[in-house]
């Protein structure tokens, strides 16, 4: 459906009827017409504002993650709830055994909206923190040497890259970067 | 019926409310500021999504009010890594070095303070 109304009148249909649709919930006025139409005036109002101001493109209506990024999210909210435990059981215990680490992650995203989840989802799992968002890698503090997991977080930027797959243009040819793991080094 | 939900929703509370407890505790054990946020994180996510379980179950059917707290739900997946990421950031650029390693040792490896090639990031 998505799909199908951006390939007859892109992204614009698409965000005036996403409008529209959260205009609906949000007021619950379903039989109202004088209402409605002030809804579906702004709806289409704002979504003209938009294309005016030229800032309509991939970032703004990121249509290509659709399908997608709900399995993802899903994902992420379980991986969340695991790493709460590990934080938390971290704070209570008596003796924390932290140690702290700075690693070096590679992001291997398409667009700033891919790298911009990728990071989102790094520091919304408690343990790690995206502090350096740079082209194509992310410097992360981590709270111990088991949340400090190279393998385990390029494994979710994979899941972030297939989820932006689904985008027509060609992959960001691969990060130069040659060390992914710095634990001293000055960037 | 209606005492189940209340039971469950009351629960929800209740582990919500640890888990933002949890997040103040951290807060003061922790050694240094980038430790520290990762307790605050604990606060953002789990605590807050706990409790927002809670008010959807105490909603009593409205679909209106559930749809608005999964509203909150959502943006606060957004906003809170958001400003997170964004003191983060200005620590380490400010050059606020972070404790390293078990033995949580200062070490000198966040950027100088007037390091021209900052301002580099996406």
């Amino acid at each position: 459906m998505v799909k199908f109304l951006m390939n007859v009148a892109g992204r614009y249909v698409a965000l005036a009827a996403g409008l529209m649709f959260l205009w609906l919930l949000m007021s619950g006025f379903f039989h109202e017409s004088t209402l409605l139409l002030f809804g579906v005036t702004s709806a289409l109002l704002c979504a003209w504002l938009t294309l005016h101001m030229g800032i309509l493109d991939e970032d703004s209506v990121p249509l290509g993650l659709l399908p997608g990024i709900f399995l993802y999210w899903l994902w992420l909210v379980i991986e969340i709830g695991k790493a709460n435990f590990i934080v938390a059981w971290q704070v209570w215990s008596p003796k924390m055994s932290l140690s702290p680490r700075m690693i070096r992650v590679k992001a291997k995203q398409r667009s700033d909206t891919g790298i911009a989840t990728f990071a989102n989802s790094i520091t919304l799992t408690p343990g790690t923190v995206s502090v350096e968002v740079l082209k194509d890698d992310i410097l992360i503090h981590a709270l111990t040497d088991g949340l400090a997991d190279v393998a385990a977080i390029e494994d979710m930027g994979d899941k972030v890259c297939r989820v932006e797959r689904g985008a027509k243009n060609p992959k960001k040819t691969g990060a130069t970067s040659t060390h992914n793991h710095v634990d001293g080094g000055k960037t | 019926m209606d005492s189940v939900i209340h039971f469950a929703s009351l629960s929800f509370f209740a582990a919500g409310s640890f888990f933002v407890l949890t997040g103040a505790l951290g807060l003061l054990r922790f050694p240094d500021f980038y430790t520290r946020m990762h307790a605050s994180g604990i606060t953002d996510t789990m605590g807050a999504d706990l409790i927002l379980i809670g008010m959807i179950l105490q909603s009593g059917g409205d679909w209106q009010v559930i749809v608005k707290l999964g509203f909150i739900m959502f943006f606060m997946m957004f906003t809170s890594p958001v400003s997170t990421h964004s003191i983060a950031h200005a620590a380490w650029v400010g050059g606020l070095n972070p404790l390293i390693g078990p033995e949580l040792t200062h070490e000198d490896i966040a950027p100088d303070r007037d390091d021209e090639t900052q301002g580099e990031g996406v």
